[in-house]
């Protein structure tokens, strides 16, 4: 019984086979029963999480949220959801139909997409494809497609305004991000996120805290979060590329975006905390799902504490920062990592973690000391202050004599 | 099959999309439909639209979405060689990472041009 | 017919179809949408050829990069975007009597080609592709020297890109 998934697995494919089905066929509907058990599971989630992010929203300003429906207001999203879908779907004059109801779609697909790869628990996982991490890469930028249509179909030019400014930032943030997950495929010496985890003896953020840093600050930036949501703010552009999305529509946009920052955090989990690993897995497998969530939601609670601490960047601050600071810190801490792997290789694993975390200190020391002395330089001073009463003296004049001389 | 991975993608390629496109169906029975002229009218801050709805496209966003596209070409190139680098020798790693090393020199070139700048 | 057939029988199809869509659709953003479905088609023909990491790549620099770049493209010039012509050319019959010349010569090379009829070896139970791959591109009796090209010739684009496309404001 300790591993009760697995279990229910082998029994549904004997039914299966018991009726006569061909083994193909029973591959096939076992597969496709499992895509659809992770869709529903990670769907529910999302609902929940709806409930999750406004209890904590609420919290974190010294409120109490909702309270009203069920116990502790649980039944919020529930009353949301309904609420969405007897909206009406007001489609705006001149928008492109087709591509207006796909971006919808395509944003919340993306993120149930990649679900596929993460392992929840040690032979409990969608699917082991060798490519895992560049799966995931992949994943990302279809999302990004996906806010360009959402903008473009909308016919409005504050629609469009946005989705171009969340694109250009999404897409520069995806180069740090896409270069740092280098880091635990150097680490654990395959691309595929099994590997990745079943390697983690000693947890990578304990190895490579500033490659753990850099992924967690370029994947909020990639889901468009605070203090990276300049793009979406409601007091700058109004919603940004979702204005004209009414209804359901809108729900799903929103629900998308917080199903996101918890897949970041479960893609956090399983690359640089360990993901199923924890005390007692080898004899119930079935823990392994409740260590990945707890660390997931721990993330998650760590990406929303940002999101409601600190104000929002300045779209030439943000893409600065990517380009000046978290690209350059990226790639040294890839071209570390490579030549330390190589060079203790055969090390005992103590050893080795240690002298990864000595180096990612160290470049961590040096990138805030290039960074702090590069911003030394305060405003530049314009002008003498000088009090206001006093007219200023106008240049070369000479002082007025108080009394006139002329007889 | 060799393809058996892959196929549990396929079908989440196929069945993903059902489920936002089942909770989108759901209004289309659910919800009112009354169009009017001023509901479908863009929206503008609550005023009446002002020129076309096209707004002018800055360069820079093409610059960094080719900055992108370059290291994006250059990281998918060195996922093969992480994943191998247990297998490597120290000259291979000093390979990759020369490999890295001559696209920092562009990104410091776009650094110095001033393409790296949002004005 | 195996499963796999029909498989690729129907990506074809849809990537084929996609293709015809970009060429003939008036819509120039919609033309862009319809070429990252048959770049999808394609990436789906390196899955059934066991090529996954071909398959992710393409996704990722394909539709993630070089879509998008051309989206970006159609939008930077106004006219283009709102305007909706048919992609006809006076030249289309030239064009038609060339691609149908091309496929015919194609047709005619393939039909003589045993590939089709002999069966690939199947990989060893050890072979990992991917492993492969990563010595083959820093080996030096294998592929290091296109490899450290390719990173010369992705930093002659980026600087060319950036001198043509890039206006020094003072």
């Amino acid at each position: 019984m300790a591993d009760p998934i697995n279990l229910i697995a082998t029994w549904l494919q004997g039914l299966l086979a018991g009726w006569g089905l061909a083994p193909e066929v029973v591959n096939f509907v076992m597969t496709a029963l499992g895509v659809v058990v992770i869709a529903i599971f990670v769907l529910l989630l999302d609902i929940f999480l709806v409930w999750l992010e406004r209890k904590t929203v609420a919290r974190f300003q010294d409120r109490l949220g909702p309270n009203r429906l069920g116990p502790y207001g649980l039944f919020q999203p529930i009353a949301d959801v309904i609420k969405l879908l007897i909206k009406e779907d007001i489609t705006p004059k001149g928008a492109d139909k087709v591509v207006f109801n796909i971006a919808p779609i395509l944003a919340l697909a993306t993120v149930l997409l990649l679900w596929a790869v993460i392992p929840f628990a040690p032979n409990l996982v969608g699917t082991d494809v060798n490519v895992g991490v560049l799966y995931i890469v992949a994943i990302g930028a279809i999302s990004t497609l996906g806010i360009i249509m959402a903008g473009w179909a909308a016919n409005n030019k504050y629609a469009l305004l946005g989705a171009f400014r969340t694109v250009a930032q999404m897409v520069s943030y995806e180069v740090p991000m896409v270069m740092i997950l280098l880091v635990p495929v150097i680490l654990a010496g395959s691309m595929g996120v099994n590997k990745i985890v079943a390697s983690q003896s000693w947890w990578y953020i304990v190895m490579v805290p500033v490659a753990a840093i850099v992924f967690l600050i370029s994947s909020i930036a990639e889901i468009g979060r605070a203090p990276f949501d300049l793009s979406e703010a409601e007091s700058e552009i109004v919603a940004g590329f979702h204005i004209e999305y009414t209804g359901m529509k809108f729900g799903l946009f929103y629900a998308g975006e917080l199903l996101h920052a918890l897949t970041i955090g479960a893609l956090f989990a399983t690359f640089f905390l360990g993901g199923w690993r924890g005390p007692f897995t080898d004899q119930i497998p079935i823990l392994g799902v409740g260590y990945l969530f707890v660390k997931a939601f721990f993330i998650y609670w760590v990406i929303m504490w940002v999101k409601y601490s600190l104000p929002r960047l300045r779209i030439d601050h943000m893409l600065n920062f990517n380009w000046k600071f978290l690209t350059p810190l990226s790639i040294t801490i890839v071209i570390l990592v490579a030549i330390l792997d190589k060079l203790l290789a055969g090390v005992a694993r103590p050893v080795y973690a240690g002298v990864m975390l000595l180096a990612n200190l160290l470049v961590a020391w040096a990138a805030l000391s290039i960074a702090r002395s590069r911003t030394r330089h305060g405003p530049a001073r314009v002008g003498e202050p000088r009090p206001v009463a006093v007219p200023p003296k106008p240049a070369g004049a000479t002082p007025k004599p108080p009394v006139s001389t002329t007889p | 099959m060799q393809n058996e991975p892959w196929l549990f993608i396929g079908l989440f390629l196929v069945l993903a999309p059902v489920f936002p496109a089942v909770a989108l169906l759901i209004p289309r029975l659910i919800a009112p439909k009354k169009p009017n002229v001023i509901k479908s009218q863009t929206y503008e801050c609550g005023i009446e639209t002002v020129g076309d709805s096209w707004v002018q496209f800055k360069v820079q966003y093409y610059i960094f979405a080719l900055i992108f596209l370059v290291f994006d070409v250059e990281t998918v190139f060195l996922y093969p060689w992480a994943a191998a680098i247990g297998q490597l020798s120290l000259f291979a790693v000093l390979e990759g990472v020369l490999f890295i090393l001559i696209l920092v020199l562009g990104l410091v070139y776009a650094w110095r041009k001033g393409a790296l700048e949002w004005i | 017919m195996t499963p796999l057939q029909i498989l690729f029988i129907v990506v074809a199809a849809a990537t084929l179809g996609a293709a015809l869509m970009v060429v003939s659709v008036r819509n120039l953003v919609h033309a862009a949408l319809w070429l990252v479905v048959a770049l999808m088609g394609i990436a789906i023909f390196y899955v059934l050829l066991n090529a996954g990491f071909l398959a992710v790549a393409q996704v990722v620099i394909y539709i993630g990069a070089i879509a998008i770049l051309m989206i970006f493209t159609i939008m930077l010039t106004r006219r283009v975007a709102s305007e909706s012509k048919p992609q006809v050319n006076p030249n289309w019959g030239w064009a038609l009597a060339i691609a149908v010349l091309l496929f015919a010569g194609l047709a005619w090379i393939l039909s003589s080609w045993s590939g089709f009829n002999t069966q690939t070896t199947a990989l060893a139970a050890r072979a990992d592709p991917l492993r492969d791959l990563g010595l083959a591109l820093v080996a030096p009796d294998a592929y290091v020297l296109p490899f450290e090209l390719a990173s010369v010739l992705l930093l002659a684009a980026l600087i060319g890109a950036i001198v043509v496309a890039w206006e020094k404001k003072i």
